[in-house]
């Protein structure tokens, strides 16, 4: 995913980061930590400068922590930032910075010269599932009527997504299939490079189904133009009832797309575990509460060794599709 | 709809509503004068303040307002400095910056006032009838079709291959084509010709491409020829702000029919007003007559009316996926969209049923947001036009701080800086050989979205056949032929022509 392609879900979070700014500080009498210097690996306005502020503002606002400060630093699709963290590691203990899926995927292509595990795991915080959506007027209603369309004939049943061949929506796209017991290497897959342009494309009929995060097809299932025949959750989601898991339709796979932060490499035991302390304690303020509900995020929280373990099984499968689809 | 229209009226005639379009539509004008902020950035400047007012007319009249006046900005520095700001008021340069270097600063900002002003209210109109029947026309457009669209866009480069300057114009254009595939493509997972340079790895920015083709060379010119700024630094008398009778003749029917045009364009999520203001311009060279089109890209009226026009009604038709359907067709859109959200607003076909009082309030907004800016703007005119009367010890250091504070606002990244001022000589020096430089752009801006939409369009129908299968393609297709065609055939025509009454003395 391009970090700055203004995609329909970047830009609710960047809406709602913006207003962030407003928000005083309040002091608090249960302060963890005395500040926190967010690094963004992106330009202002992106998914994860929201994440990165709304996650600052809950956090000051509830008193956790005293103050938070914000630095954007773009430049290889987030590689720069990931280079910086890693080369000042002494300098930097009060970093944490900001990142999300995208980084176990840029890792496997070796767009970064790093890996994920070179830095310190502090915390998965927030995630978005992923879902398939049809439109309105289409005769599919399920899984098991894409599924036979697609079999009746693969090679006109095109699905788009908002992320490169080999990106998110692509891999999830492929993933599912591939539980569904088809070889995704023959999915059709078309990519385009926002959010919104696939919608249309949706919408105009160029493609059958689109590849696409929950949270940003609930307002369009809400609106009555899409129709979300599956999810990649575990259970199906309050917000959004209706629609059906992968699971309950015999597709035996799940996805999260996540984001967290990550502190420099050899930071103290004692440092990471204030910020984790921080983070654990956030999910029970109401200012968090507020940030969350406001931005449409869902609370999918792994801390230290379950975020590793999270995030080397992502890696692992997503590895293994990658290498199946000729990406590695 | 009557009733919408009224209810919409009593919203938007509210004293505060029309403080709030007052409000937007200066600090838009204004802060969209600085090249390197566009209608994108300042709007998402001001969404905190449009969300703490709560009430979501207001807020979108706010914001709306703000649209309005940063589209109108964005073309004074295109005019004044040659500094396009944002990708819709490139073509505004071509003749927009002419005039100004002729001391007709005063007339280039009147005439793209009223051109935007006339675009931007027929724009409206037309979305206030068309809208809901519109949105699906939009939907009928594919991949193969925004392809065949965006050859249209190239071909407005045969309007600067005058006068034996097809090779030069053309392998500009290569260039600029070239210089969009660097970076990660949309659809490409591996990064293209970065030499493994990381700052190279999401392309060349816009602005900065923009800044080092236009302003910067500019500047340079200015500094290396002191007799430059002199004549017309003393000539940027404001007297002939008015517009003869003559020249509105000439420019009515182009307002009129890119005004259309131009709406029709943005109707359509993924082509927008860049595309529009490209072909607004190609279009009315074409059909221009013989003495006007010599006059295209040396400070015509005509040409300077048609993108103005043309990229403000687009603006407006923007409005209509976004309103209609819920579905953003560009990235000013895509950030209104978030704050909609916001503000518990789901724009889609339900929005004019469930909450018409909104979807009428933003219509009426852009009728009352049109009107306030050619009010606030017309008299202002003289005061902005002054700029370059001031010294050019003083006026050259400003060219350049805006230039170098536009390429590096977006991004926070310095290596902008040197890639900008890298490619800022290579311009001078291509300058200097009489290598036009509008096609490099017009090339940069078009080569991704080109090469996506016909990567995609191969994607889906194995190979080529989407051009014989789509009837709009193919017809998009010839149009783009003709454009490119027709004017060289008639110049070789009236040579030959030329030659026979030589051959015949």
């Amino acid at each position: 995913m391009k970090s700055s392609t203004l995609t329909r879900r970047v830009m609710m979070v960047a809406a709602a980061a913006a207003f962030s700014f407003a928000t005083p500080v309040l002091a608090g009498g249960h302060q963890v930590l005395d500040s926190i210097h967010f690094l963004v690996p992106g330009g202002a306005g992106g998914g994860w400068d929201g994440t990165a502020r709304g996650t600052g503002e809950a956090l000051t606002a509830s008193g956790l922590i005293g103050s938070a400060s914000y630095e954007n630093m773009s430049g290889g699709g987030g590689g720069k930032a990931i280079g910086y963290m890693i080369e000042n590691a002494n300098s930097q203990h009060d970093t944490l910075m900001v990142n999300s899926t995208p980084i176990v995927i840029r890792s496997l292509t070796g767009v970064f010269p790093y890996n994920f595990s070179d830095l310190t795991l502090v915390a998965g915080t927030i995630g978005d599932y992923a879902t398939i959506v049809v439109g309105k007027d289409s005769p599919i209603n399920s899984m098991d009527d894409l599924l036979a369309t697609y079999r009746e004939n693969p090679g006109s049943t095109a699905i788009g997504g908002g992320s490169v061949p080999g990106g998110m929506d692509h891999l999830v796209a492929a993933m599912i299939m591939k539980a569904a017991g088809e070889d995704p290497n023959e999915v059709k897959y078309i990519a385009y490079d926002a959010g919104g342009k696939a919608m249309a494309a949706l919408l105009s009929g160029e493609i059958v189904a689109l590849s696409t995060g929950f949270s940003e097809a609930i307002d369009l299932a809400n609106a009555g133009e899409v129709k979300i025949i599956g999810v990649t959750a575990d259970e199906r989601i309050s917000t959004y009832d209706s629609a059906q898991t992968m699971k309950e339709q015999g597709i035996d796979m799940t996805f999260v797309n996540w984001r967290g932060f990550f502190a420099v490499p050899g930071l103290p035991e004692d440092k990471l575990a204030m910020y984790q302390d921080a983070i654990t304690k956030m999910y029970d303020t109401p200012e968090w509460e507020e940030v969350r509900a406001r931005n449409g995020w869902v609370n999918i929280h792994n801390s230290g060794d379950d975020f590793r373990v999270f995030l080397e099984e992502q890696e692992q499968i997503i590895g293994d599709l990658m290498r199946e689809l000729g990406f590695l | 709809m009557l009733d919408g229209i009224l209810t919409g009226l009593s919203t938007a005639f509210s004293v505060t509503n029309i403080l709030m379009v007052i409000g937007g539509c200066l600090i838009g004008t204004f802060i969209g004068m600085l090249p390197g902020l566009g209608p994108m950035s300042i709007i998402a400047i001001m969404i905190p303040v449009a969300i703490s007012i709560g009430d979501p007319s207001t807020a979108l009249i706010l914001l709306a307002g703000v649209y309005y006046g940063a589209v109108f900005g964005g073309s004074t520095s295109s005019i004044l400095i040659n500094a396009p700001g944002v990708a819709s008021t490139v073509a505004t340069s071509f003749d927009g910056y002419p005039m100004t270097r002729a001391g007709k600063a005063g007339k280039a900002l009147t005439v793209a006032a009223i051109a935007s002003f006339c675009g931007g209210t027929i724009g409206a109109i037309l979305l206030m009838i068309f809208a809901p029947a519109l949105a699906s026309v939009a939907l009928l457009f594919h991949s193969a079709e925004y392809f065949a669209l965006m050859v249209v866009g190239l071909s407005a480069i045969a309007a600067f291959a005058g006068s034996g300057q097809v090779g030069k114009a053309l392998l500009m254009t290569l260039l600029g084509l070239i210089m969009a595939t660097v970076g990660e493509g949309a659809l490409f997972n591996a990064p293209r010709f970065t030499m493994g340079i990381s700052d190279l790895q999401s392309g060349f920015g816009f602005i900065t491409l923009a800044m080092a083709m236009f302003a910067l060379p500019e500047a340079l010119y200015l500094i290396l020829d002191p007799n430059r700024s002199k004549t017309e630094g003393a000539s940027g008398e404001i007297k002939d702000l008015r517009i003869t009778k003559n020249e509105a003749k000439r420019i009515a029917p182009v307002i009129g029919r890119q005004s259309i045009q131009g709406f029709l364009i943005g109707v359509l999520p993924g082509a927008g007003a860049t595309i529009a203001s490209f072909l607004g311009y190609a279009v009315e060279r074409n059909i221009a007559s013989k003495e006007e089109q010599a006059e295209f890209g040396k400070g015509s009226v005509k040409g300077l009316a048609a993108p103005e026009a043309a990229n403000n009604a687009a603006c407006t038709g923007s409005f209509v996926p976004l309103l209609t359907l819920g579905i953003p067709g560009s990235g000013t859109t895509a950030i209104l969209l978030g704050a909609l959200i916001a503000l518990n607003v789901s724009p889609g076909p339900r929005l004019m049923v469930d909450q018409p009082e909104i979807f009428w309030a933003v219509i009426i907004s852009m009728y009352l947001g049109n009107v306030i800016l050619l009010i606030l703007n017309l008299p202002l005119i003289p005061y902005i036009a002054k700029i370059l009367t001031v010294p050019r010890t003083f006026l050259i250091p400003f060219i350049l701080f805006f230039t170098l504070m536009g390429a590096y606002i977006g991004q926070n990244n310095s290596t902008e800086l040197l890639i900008l001022v890298g490619f800022g000589i290579c311009a001078t020096i291509l300058r200097f050989a009489d290598y036009p430089l509008a096609p490099l752009l017009i090339g940069f801006i078009l080569g991704s979205m080109l090469e996506d939409n016909f990567t995609r369009s191969m994607d889906l129908y194995g190979g080529l056949d989407f051009i014989l299968q789509r009837p709009m393609t193919m017809g998009l297709l010839v149009i783009a032929a003709s454009l490119v065609v027709l004017p060289s055939y008639r110049a070789r025509r009236a040579r030959l022509r030329q030659q026979g009454v030589a051959d015949g003395d």
